[in-house]
């Protein structure tokens, strides 16, 4: 299966082509380059896949000798198993169809290349996260999906806000991976090693100290990449990117990195149980605390932002209980969902025109049928209502959280659950029942999105339908539990007792009583939303002000360190710059020094050398007069010269004492 | 018998007379004449040499220079008589017209 490598090279093949010659290029052949590109990696990940349902077990490809540098041995190189087919499948496939939607989302932007590029970059990074077979391949892929939701967010760069969210998503993620970082260091201090089955292989030679060391820094990574409590507060801010990056980087890839990262790592999570605990305590805060801010919020991705944090939340709940392959199991149906729920979102901002406040939509169901029938799939696949995706994976995290013995945190997932319906139901009368609030224009105006944007939903659709059923029926013994159960660390196998059938009413329980109440109060009687708001006006006042948790960092921590830089800024005014600025001037002096030099001494040589030349030349200009004459006479002169200094030298003679020497022999 | 030292001091006496013509003349035949003068010095030369040293070889020569000399003025003149045609001078002053 070394055709493996093709599934990232096509997408950054597509990044070259647009990157360098987008701009060059039509609209369709930038889309067609894009979306096939992911399309080919979409058949090479499946071909794959089917490969590793043939035969599991874990294979490792290495491409090059990345680092060579004597102890420090790193191989570029890829890891493939169950784990990472799973993962392969959701990157490629939701990818797909998301790329797909986004021909007709971004249709007559003026960055459309620029946008296609972005995302395939995207792709490939989270291609190379999960395909990588050790850290560092990982942290590279990591790193890179990072910057890609960065550059994404900030893709409407006209856009303060926009420039602002892309800031912030990139400084907190920078702070869990700074975690992560010191993770790496401390395993490599460890294994000298970073490839994953090394390090597995060889995880028993750690103290629980060690491993609870290690873990926990992991998991600060994890906590940055996948918004977990409390570095959450940069994914609602995200949603200043295009909506179907919404639903690709930040609901149904990119953050759930942390996820997969903590389910590869479940052989050193599983000996630090410390590091468990914290997992499951912040996932569970997080599952409860971001539902309760999504109750109150307004606009249409936000909300489903605030569902995204909370969703993922369960996952580390799950991860944290030793359930890695419902958290799995989650992360993928949680894929089909928050993808098809972000990008019906993006239906509807398009159809009104880029209005996103759902206090002035209402009444859409009539002009928008599809995208509403989609919406609707979606909101109640998440809500947890059987037989759709989302009842199956969130009913076994809250099972496996009961069983594990944290009857606390399961409370506080079927508290989320509830919070979770309600919120879902409250957005989808909000938006799509009930009353017109629109104004007259935009209502208008309103159209049902292409079906190059349909499609792609009704394709998710169908998976939020069904996927739950085809992966994880039935629960514990589905399908994706056999496949993934040897790599992903087998759960306990339970007989589906009395308690299971309890729990799983009492989910579904929860999920009809949100439903049924944000029906109740949004759908029958739209003011008691106002009244009640009233009666709790503190609640209310925290929850739309989202616990002030921004204020509270931009106090606690923005604030101190921009004063803290501002301090360092006056330092580097002073005192480096004055010692530059003295450096500088200390050069300038002896610029000026030898340049007094050039001026009077050496080009005082020089001219001396030229004016003596010019002498020279005025006299020995005389001698070429051009006349003949003159030239004879130099001539006779000259060998008259030369035959006296031959006389003179060789026989002690002159021409004169010759001629008198001729004269005397004629006499005699 | 002459002594070689006096056709040497006539031979000398003419050579310097034709070098001191070249010179300081500027009439082109004068010059020309001033320039025969000294081949015959150089020709005065090679046959007292010759009979001093009993060698044929000197007169041999002597005869080829006269040959030249002759074909030497033969065209010399014949260049004065061009451009005296073309410029109305002999003063080679003024014949400069390859000067720069």
């Amino acid at each position: 299966m070394d055709f493996i490598w093709l599934i990232p090279a096509f997408p950054l093949l597509a990044v070259l082509i647009n990157g360098l010659y987008g701009h060059r290029l039509s609209e369709r052949a930038v889309s067609v380059t894009a979306v096939g590109s992911v399309g080919l990696s979409f058949i090479i990940a499946a071909a794959a896949l089917i490969g590793l349902i043939d035969d599991p077990t874990p294979r490792v490809y290495t491409l090059f000798t990345w680092i060579p540098g004597g102890d420090l041995v790193i191989d570029f190189n890829a890891l493939i198993d169950p784990l990472t087919g799973i993962m392969l499948m959701v990157v490629t496939g939701v990818g797909f169809l998301i790329h797909a939607y986004s021909i007709g989302y971004m249709h007559g932007d003026s960055g459309y290349a620029r946008y296609f590029t972005y995302l395939n970059l995207f792709t490939v990074s989270m291609l190379i996260l999960v395909m990588g077979g050790n850290y560092l391949v990982m942290f590279v892929g990591w790193e890179g999906v990072g910057l890609c939701s960065y550059l994404l967010i900030g893709f409407w760069y006209e856009r303060t806000s926009a420039i602002k969210a892309g800031t912030k998503a990139f400084v907190v993620n920078r702070i869990g991976d700074a975690g992560f970082l010191v993770g790496l260091f401390l395993i490599f201090a460890h294994f000298g090693t970073l490839n994953y089955t090394d390090v597995f292989s060889r995880a028993g030679e750690l103290t629980t100290a060690t491993a609870t060391a290690i873990t926990l820094c992991l998991f600060i990574g994890a906590i940055g990449k996948s918004a977990q409590l409390p570095l959450y507060t940069w994914l609602p801010d995200a949603m200043e990117g295009p909506t179907p990056v919404s639903a690709l980087i930040h609901a149904a890839t990119m953050v759930t990195a942390g996820v997969y990262m903590v389910v590869r790592n479940h052989v050193l999570f599983d000996m630090a149980p410390f590091s468990l605990e914290v997992v499951a305590v912040v996932g569970a805060a997080t599952a409860l605390f971001s539902a309760t801010i999504g109750l109150v919020q307004y606009d249409i991705k936000r909300v489903l932002a605030y569902s995204t944090v909370s969703q993922l939340g369960y996952m580390f709940l799950a991860c944290g209980v030793g359930a890695y392959v419902s958290a799995i199991f989650h992360l993928v149906t949680h894929a089909f969902f928050k993808a098809l729920l972000f990008m019906s979102a993006g239906s509807v901002i398009h159809a009104m025109g880029g209005e996103q406040d759902m206090r002035k939509m209402g009444g859409l169901a009539k002009h928008l049928p599809k995208t509403t029938a989609v919406f609707v799939i979606g909101a109640v696949a998440i809500a947890g209502i059987p037989p759709l995706a989302g009842f199956w994976s969130k009913d076994e995290i809250l099972g496996a959280a009961f069983k594990h013995g944290a009857p606390v945190l399961w409370f506080m997932g079927l508290a989320a659950a509830a919070l979770t319906s309600f919120y879902m139901f409250r957005q989808v009368y909000m938006t799509f029942f009930g009353a017109s609030r629109m104004n007259h224009d935009v209502e208008h105006h309103l159209h049902e999105s292409p079906n190059v944007m349909i499609y792609p939903l009704i394709a998710l659709a169908a998976l939020s339908l069904l996927g739950g059923l085809l992966l994880g029926f039935p629960p514990e013994e589905g399908w994706i539990h056999r496949f993934l159960g040897p790599t992903a660390g087998a759960q306990e196998a339970h007989a589906f007792g009395a308690i299971d059938m309890t729990l799983m009413v009492l989910s579904v329980a929860v999920a009809v009583i949100g439903w049924l109440t944000a029906r109740r109060i949004y759908l029958k009687r739209p003011a008691t939303a106002d009244a009640l708001a009233g009666r709790f006006a503190t609640a209310h006042s925290i929850l739309s002000n989202k616990y002030w948790v921004d204020e509270l960092y931009d106090a606690a921590v923005v604030e101190p360190s921009k004063r803290f830089g501002r301090v360092f800024n006056r330092f580097d005014d002073r005192v480096i710059d004055g010692v530059v600025n003295g450096v500088g001037n200390l050069t300038q002096s002896g610029a000026a020094a030898s340049t007094w030099i050039e001026k009077y001494v050496i080009y005082g040589l020089l001219n001396i050398a030229g004016y003596a030349n010019h002498i020279a030349a005025a006299v020995l200009r005389r001698l070429q007069s051009g006349q003949v004459h003159h030239y004879a006479a130099f001539l006779v002169i000259g060998i008259f010269i030369l035959v006296n200094l031959y006389l003179w030298f060789v026989d002690d003679n002159s021409v004169l004492f010759f001629l008198g020497r001729l004269s005397l022999s004629g006499r005699n | 018998m002459i002594p070689l030292s006096s056709y040497l001091a006539v031979s000398s006496v003419l050579f310097v007379t034709g070098l001191i013509g070249v010179l300081i003349r500027r009439n082109f035949i004068i010059i020309l004449m001033s320039v025969e003068i000294m081949l015959n010095a150089a020709n005065l030369n090679l046959v007292a040499f010759s009979s001093y040293l009993d060698s044929m070889t000197g007169q041999i020569v002597a005869l080829f220079i006269i040959a030249i000399a002759a074909g030497e003025a033969a065209v010399g003149l014949a260049i004065i008589i061009v451009v005296f045609r073309g410029k109305i001078a002999t003063n080679v002053d003024q014949i400069n017209l390859l000067k720069w």
